[in-house]
């Protein structure tokens, strides 16, 4: 036997008691974590008028059901809010991402006289609450007129542009501070290679260091697919009406519509839900580096 | 633009590389790196930073929107009215993001704390209880909100009210009574309830950053200190923590921030009075009863903002000259 091998045998039947200890707390908050979800999914699969005679979580008296389901996707036409998402999602994404490499790229590996105070200035507006600059945005969306191909309301306000760019420009923030970080550790001499072999700047940027980076556009891409997916607050107040908010806006408003089944509410929940819950439970190990190559280097 | 015959003369090729690296862009080099951060910098300030700094403006004029020639000056009017008008909704505001921060800590970034430290010590089955712990933070608000006041909060049949109310009907998110208070204010059962929701949603996010610091800490370091006949509190009170300064920083910073911030989980189950925070009033005064007025709302962002830019610009500093020095080593 090794010296190491026996010095874990031990360690592992002195801390016997210990583990059990340990096995039963982290087991016992993981199922309390559960109970809303798991509550949800419960009550999404029942009819209304069981939960209401009987509660939440009470034995179901009749056999469960897919009704809500589909009563929800054709009641609030969810095929429709799904596509209303992707219109204002894929582009911010890929403007997003594309936006913060190039600046994280300029800023990161020339140095130059602003290069990190622009940084600072990118993380900084991440970082600051939204509700701070939401009065004048509002505003300013509201005087800035569009034709009316381009935005049913004739302004920015309400419209699908409007939500593409403040998501844009606010997640911007947080990308180019974490790719800064990644691109700053790739070797300095990678430039210089290029540039003596006659790459330009862009050459520089889109054939040598962005493949490098790939990687950590990958754990971004998945982690602001979330973000932008899941945002609220933009929605919520620069598209108050009409039929083109993304999913996750107007299912604040189906407790309205539909307020006295919430077992529908919750089969529609879970719609909003889908998608952020695949994504992550697909691509956990990309989504988790993407939070943490921020703070590790940090 | 290298030629062959530079590379000839290696001693020149050297000297010329060297006066390259001094003159990182020459010729459209420049007005090409100048636009590929000049595009996105122009939308980030013009989307963020100038609505920021017009928000501080406008807190000084008694604007109510639409025209712009409606905008007049009214100099301290708007903050006279928060602190002697609308001071029981403003220091409540104040009180509920204080004990909101000091929850934070004790709470769910305690909590996550802990959880991941566990985790960390080859738990099986560590996948599984990583992704319950840190699914509620990429649901929506939407559904969170919707989670907590139908299936936890629910009047009549929540589970809430179904363990504690004692075949009464209970109401969690309604009860403005004061748990604890302090003459005019206090902390209200309702925001109790709320922070609770917050707490479901916070603890996985620390959790997964720890977790991801843990796995920095040599093995050894803890081993060696178990067998010097240390507790496991010990271990992680003088062994584990102080070599994990750079995290802890991370997870301080972003308490702070989401305690100052919160939003969006106290406006899905906000309702009218004492669970309101400095970001709810901002925005009460866009979309609430009160909507339309942009020179009080912009006054409760710049109180907002005062508070937070100090930490931020301490942040940011920070962390760029730091990682500076280091690059530079």
């Amino acid at each position: 036997m090794t010296p190491s091998t026996a010095i874990d045998s031990r360690r592992r039947s002195r801390l016997r008691p210990g583990r059990v200890l340990l096995y039963t707390f982290v087991t016992l908050t993981a199922v309390v974590w559960l109970i809303p979800i798991v509550g949800v999914i419960y009550a999404s699969l029942r009819p209304f008028a069981d939960t209401l005679q009987h509660g939440a979580f009470s034995w179901p008296r009749s056999s469960f059901t897919w009704d809500n389901y589909r009563n929800a996707w054709n009641q609030s036409d969810i095929p429709h809010k799904y596509w209303n998402t992707t219109v204002i999602l894929v582009p911010a994404l890929g403007l997003t991402l594309f936006f913060s490499s190039m600046v994280a790229f300029v800023c990161s590996r020339y140095s130059w006289r602003f290069n990190i105070t622009l940084l600072m200035v990118f993380t900084a507006g991440n970082l600051m609450p939204q509700q701070i600059i939401i009065q004048p945005l509002f505003q300013f969306y509201n005087h800035v007129e569009l034709p009316s191909f381009l935005s049913n309301s004739g302004k920015l306000n309400g419209s699908t542009w409007g939500l593409i760019l403040i998501n844009t420009a606010f997640q911007s923030g947080f990308c180019t501070f974490v790719l800064s970080n990644y691109m700053k550790l790739l070797p300095k001499s990678l430039n210089e290679a290029a540039r003596i072999d006659g790459a330009g700047v862009w050459k520089q940027y889109w054939q040598i260091i962005m493949p490098l980076t790939l990687p950590a556009i990958a754990a971004l891409a998945t982690l602001e697919f979330t973000w932008i997916y899941n945002d609220f607050f933009w929605a919520v107040v620069l598209e108050q009406q009409g039929a083109d908010r993304p999913i996750t806006s107007s299912l604040a408003n189906l407790g309205g519509q539909y307020f006295n089944d919430d077992n529908l509410i919750a089969a529609a929940s879970m719609y909003v839900a889908a998608p952020t819950l695949i994504v992550y439970f697909a691509l956990q190990r990309y989504f988790i580096a993407g939070l943490t190559i921020g703070a590790e280097k940090g | 633009m290298a030629t062959v015959t530079q590379v000839q003369n290696p001693a020149a090729s050297v000297a010329k590389a060297r006066t390259r690296r001094l003159r990182q862009f020459d010729g459209h080099d420049r007005w090409v790196a100048a636009a590929m951060v000049g595009v996105p910098t122009v939308l980030h300030v013009t989307l963020i930073w100038i609505p920021a700094i017009a928000s501080i403006l406008l807190s000084f004029t008694n604007w109510k929107g639409i025209r712009l020639s409606d905008i007049k000056w009214v100099g301290f009017k708007n903050y006279d009215q928060i602190f002697n008008a609308f001071q029981r909704n403003f220091f409540q505001a104040l009180i509920n993001n204080s004990v909101l921060l000091v929850f934070l800590f004790v709470g769910p970034t305690a909590l996550g704390i802990l959880l991941a430290y566990l985790l960390d010590k080859d738990m099986r089955g560590k996948r599984i209880y990583q992704a319950i712990f840190f699914t509620p933070v990429v649901l929506s608000l939407a559904v969170v909100g919707f989670m907590w006041k139908s299936v936890i909060y629910s009047t009549d049949n929540g589970l809430a009210t179904q363990v504690f109310g004692d075949g009464k009907s209970m109401d969690w998110l309604g009860n403005q009574s004061f748990f604890v208070s302090f003459g005019d204010y206090g902390i209200s059962n309702n925001f109790l309830a709320i922070l609770i929701a917050i707490a479901w949603r916070h603890t996985g996010y620390i959790m997964v950053l720890y977790l991801a610091g843990l796995k920095s800490v040599d093995s050894a370091l803890r081993e060696a200190a178990l067998l010097d006949g240390s507790n496991e509190w010990q271990v992680f009170r003088h062994v584990i923590f102080p070599s994990l300064k750079p995290i802890n920083v991370v997870i301080a910073v972003i308490t702070v921030i989401e305690a100052l911030r919160a939003f969006d989980i106290i406006f899905v189950l906000n309702t009218p009075r004492k669970t309101e925070v400095l970001s709810i009033l901002t925005t009460n005064n866009l979309l609430g009863e009160g909507g339309g007025n942009v020179g009080r709302g912009s006054a409760y962002a710049t109180i907002l903002f005062v508070l937070c830019v100090g930490f931020v610009v301490w942040y940011v500093t920070n962390h760029y000259l730091k990682t500076q020095e280091g690059a530079e080593e």
